[in-house]
């Protein structure tokens, strides 16, 4: 999903530029304690392990394959601030070392991949989790979630970024339904790894998990004479109570699923949607067009008023949040039946 | 009022998560002493040592009770600074060690924090440097060394803060013969006091004249290196094994 | 991967160049591309004459920016499906009917994002991770964001051949189950990677304590840009302003 240079028109880039920028000082701010007791280090290395992960591929299905994007996962392991640094790291060693994604699209992927992907991906994981036993495991089946979710609703995203400074007009209740369908894909992948990922760390070291952090059982001490004593987890930064994260889980998925979706279908001039449907049924019959995810998602639209073909996107995303939570619970209950 | 050059008093520590690697350790180390510190995989030497200059332990937030001094001073908060340019620690792994992007940025980190900048501070690391080897490697990335002399620069980054104590931990490990000689040759010009971990005991033998043996997060046993490699029964009970053929009756060691 | 990015170790007049002259002359580069309108051709033919004279200044060889343009894969296949999908009046092309808006969406993307890429490569090739470090303080980024950037990209070689190594661990021990066996194996794998280089972060945090870090890195930069040397870095970046004014007022 690295956008390149000329993707979007110079107003956008410059827009999501100063969201981005916005964003990172904030998650500075906000992560400053973080990494002044865990050092700049472990922010570094983490970086350097979701870019090394990225490059292992994944099948997707029809011949192609995906990545994982890794925010989701790096949200639930270092917490959302300084998983937002992680990611835009990771995206400007991209850009800056091996040239990939544009310089003048740095914010628009930043937006993308280090953001939303974190946000949604943070909170769902904190509001799923809110509803599960409270164990460390069961950050597992939440974080499933949230990484599921978060890939669709970053496809969402560019779609409403390509409404508003595409280059082309394009019809965009089939770019939504395109995009969403094929990420939803792509994040049942990316939701498998990270439910794995976060398995293995559970297994290992759980104390590193950060969004299970309040999860975290007393430790038992045994001093020089034999005595024992109980003292709670040294727990540098305490993750915030649970409280509100259920609704500001929904409310961000959903304010940026809905919002954006809701923009990009009342966007005035971009859309001609009777030329479109004509110009994309001709184009989903010639065979340049086939076997892509546009093709494959895109048909099944045609005929839809535009507005359901907006919502399809909100659909889309609702029935992965579904889905999620339904596995979450299946997880939850075969975890228990194990233990 | 300088008193010994470590002294270690009921130390007791826990991991974060709930492991418990020290039971009450109790040693101390005379100025200019070299010692090694053998024991099994999983002993808590590295742990030990990590509490030397105050980065685990209560000192620095963690779970645990006991007292250090170092030469003297006693570890705590408000001397954490004064401790940490007194002990030199040199990491098992160097590329835990080496952070920075080059050997010279790397070597220059310590005194750098110490204070010291420009002229005076680029012959600190020029000095570090000779001493290893290592001087015209100075503008190369780590990951441009070979093992070796990533090992090298390491100590050097330790040195070029003039340390009075030497911590090492397995310098010898993932050597080949030559580097590894190279190595013995260094650390015995140097000095200063000296506390070396390994499971190289032979590389014990040559260095130290004295050793303590922990195993279960606790010292065992505290004696010349020579007599504890020849207590054959306290080798096997702490899984510790000579090389075939050496006999650490035969060969000189550092004691005259 | 190798913690140097691109870099092609040889001396030219644009390795010279400071970082920091280099990352402003291809923000500034990218900028005038990006804002040229797509349909004056002879715009992006002079910014690829510049790149060019750009790229065998810097003795870069060819397959190295050829190969490197591959990252730009997925959005050609979107660019070429975009006359297709692309609404407005058909034009004929070969017995296709084609979109005209697209066609031109096409162009627009594709050269764009090439030069946008071919630009990218001539700073990554030509500037040592340790001087875009250095230019990245220069310009200001905050200090937190360049320690960061400095430690990710030291390991990531480190990281990259811890990944390697287990790869070539779970191979040679014959593994062969169906795809999702091979997910689990892959994902378990990668968990314990982030074991791996999380603790790795640990001890490298230790390991600056001990040397007396008190939250605050060194400066790497230290001698600014001269004049002379902004004037030269510039140069092809400001000729590309240029270009795109006069595009600017040619296309009214
Ligand atoms: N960061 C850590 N978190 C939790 N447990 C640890 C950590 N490091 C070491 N341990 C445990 O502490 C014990 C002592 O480890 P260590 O001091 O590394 O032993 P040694 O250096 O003697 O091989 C071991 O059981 C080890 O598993
Ligand atoms: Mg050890």
């Amino acid at each position: 999903m690295h956008v390149p240079d000329g993707f979007f028109d110079a107003p956008t880039s410059v827009a999501t530029g100063l969201i981005a920028a916005g964003a990172v000082g904030f998650s500075l701010q906000r992560a400053n304690r973080e990494i002044r007791e865990t050092g700049p280090a472990l922010a570094g290395l983490t970086a350097a392990f979701v870019f090394a992960v990225q490059m292992v591929n994944f099948p997707v299905g029809a011949g192609t394959s995906g990545h994982l994007l890794g925010g989701a996962l790096a949200a639930a392991l270092v917490g959302p601030w300084s998983a937002v640094l992680v990611m835009s790291t990771v995206l400007l060693v991209q850009g800056l070392l091996f040239a990939d994604g544009g310089l003048t699209a740095l914010g628009t992927n930043i937006t993308l991949m280090g953001l939303i992907t974190v946000l949604v991906g943070y909170f769902l994981t904190r509001a799923v989790l809110k509803a599960l036993p409270r164990r460390v495991g069961s950050v597992v089946p939440a974080a499933t979630v949230g990484a599921l979710v978060s890939v669709p609703v970053a496809a969402l995203a560019f779609t409403g970024l390509y409404a508003i400074g595409g280059a082309v007009d394009i019809p965009l209740s089939k770019l939504a339904t395109a995009m969403v369908g094929w990420h939803i894909l792509v994040g049942i992948g990316e939701a498998v790894i990270t439910a794995a990922v976060l398995g293995a760390v559970v297994a290992t070291r759980p104390d590193l998990v950060y969004a299970a952090r309040h999860l975290q059982q007393d430790l038992v001490l045994v001093d020089a004479d034999g005595n024992t004593s109980t003292v709670s987890p040294d727990r540098p930064i305490a993750a915030k109570p649970a409280g509100r994260s259920l609704g500001v889980g929904i409310a961000v998925t959903l304010v940026v699923a809905g919002g954006l979706s809701l923009f990009a279908s009342a966007h005035p001039d971009g859309l001609e949607f009777v030329g479109a449907k004509l110009g994309f049924e001709t184009a989903a019959k010639s065979s340049a067009a086939a076997g892509s995810p546009l093709a494959d998602y895109g048909v099944s639209g045609i005929g839809n008023s535009e507005v359901s073909g907006a919502l399809a996107g909100i659909i889309g995303v609702l029935v992965t949040i579904v889905l999620g939570l339904a596995l979450a619970k299946l997880a939850s209950l075969r975890a228990n039946k194990a233990s | 009022m300088s008193g010994p050059a470590i002294h270690v008093e009921r130390l007791v520590f826990a991991y974060p998560d709930g492991r418990q690697a020290l039971f009450g350790v109790d040693f101390t180390v005379e100025h200019g002493e070299r010692v090694a510190l053998l024991g099994p995989n999983g002993a808590g030497k590295t742990t030990l040592v990590l509490h030397l200059n105050g980065i685990l332990g209560s000192v620095a937030g963690g779970t645990g009770s006991g007292g250090i001094q170092i030469g003297g001073t006693g570890l705590h908060r408000e001397h954490l600074a004064v401790i940490r340019r007194k002990v030199g620690l040199v990491f098992q792994d160097p590329d835990d060690q080496l952070f920075m992007p080059t050997v010279r940025d790397d070597v220059a980190f310590g005194p750098a924090n110490l204070g010291l900048r420009g002229a005076e501070l680029d012959e600190r690391v020029h000095e570090a440097l000779v001493q290893v080897g290592m001087q015209d490697h100075a503008d190369l990335a780590p990951h441009h060394l070979s093992f070796g002399q990533r090992r090298r620069v390491a100590v050097a980054t330790v040195l070029a803060m003039r340390p009075e104590v030497l911590v090492l931990d397995e310098p010898s490990s993932n050597l080949d013969p030559a580097a590894r000689r190279e190595l013995a040759d260094i650390l015995s010009e140097l000095d200063v006091t000296l506390l070396m971990i390994t499971h190289d005991l032979p590389y014990a033998l040559q260095l130290c004249e004295r050793s303590l043996l922990m195993d279960d997060g606790r010292i065992v046993a505290d004696g010349k290196t020579r007599d504890l490699l020849g207590d054959a029964e306290l080798m096997s009970a702490h899984r510790l094994e000579l090389p075939y053929g050496f006999d650490p009756l035969s060969v000189s060691g550092p004691e005259r | 991967m190798s913690g140097d990015g691109l870099l092609v170790a040889v001396d030219s007049r644009v390795h010279r160049v400071p970082a920091q002259v280099k990352l402003v002359a291809l923000f500034v580069f990218v900028l005038a591309v990006v804002s040229t309108p797509a349909p004056v051709f002879w715009a992006f033919g002079l910014y690829a004459a510049m790149l060019v004279a750009a790229v065998v200044v810097a003795k870069l060889p060819v397959h190295v920016v050829s190969r490197r343009l591959a990252v730009e894969t997925p959005f050609i296949v979107f660019a070429l499906l975009l006359p297709f999908v692309a609404t407005g009046p058909r034009i004929d092309v070969l017995g296709l009917e084609l979109s005209q808006s697209g066609v031109l969406g096409a162009w627009n993307v594709l050269a764009k994002g090439t030069l946008g890429v071919v630009a990218a490569i001539l700073l990554s090739a030509t500037t040592a991770p340790r001087d875009l470090l250095a230019g990245l303080e220069r310009l200001r980024l905050p200090a937190t964001l360049v320690a960061i950037l400095s430690f990710m990209i030291r390991y990531l070689s480190v990281v990259s051949d811890d990944l390697h190594r287990m790869r070539i661990a779970r191979e040679s021990r014959g593994y062969a189950g169906g795809r999702v066996g091979h997910l689990k194996a892959v994902a378990g794998g990668v968990g314990g990677l982030f074991v791996r280089s999380f603790e790795r972060g640990e001890r490298v945090h230790l390991a600056m304590r001990s040397r007396g870090y008190t939250g605050r890195m060194p400066l790497l930069s230290q001698a600014g840009a001269v004049r002379s040397q902004w004037l030269e870095g510039l140069t092809i970046s400001l000729l590309a302003v240029l270009i795109a004014v006069m595009a600017r007022v040619v296309g009214l």
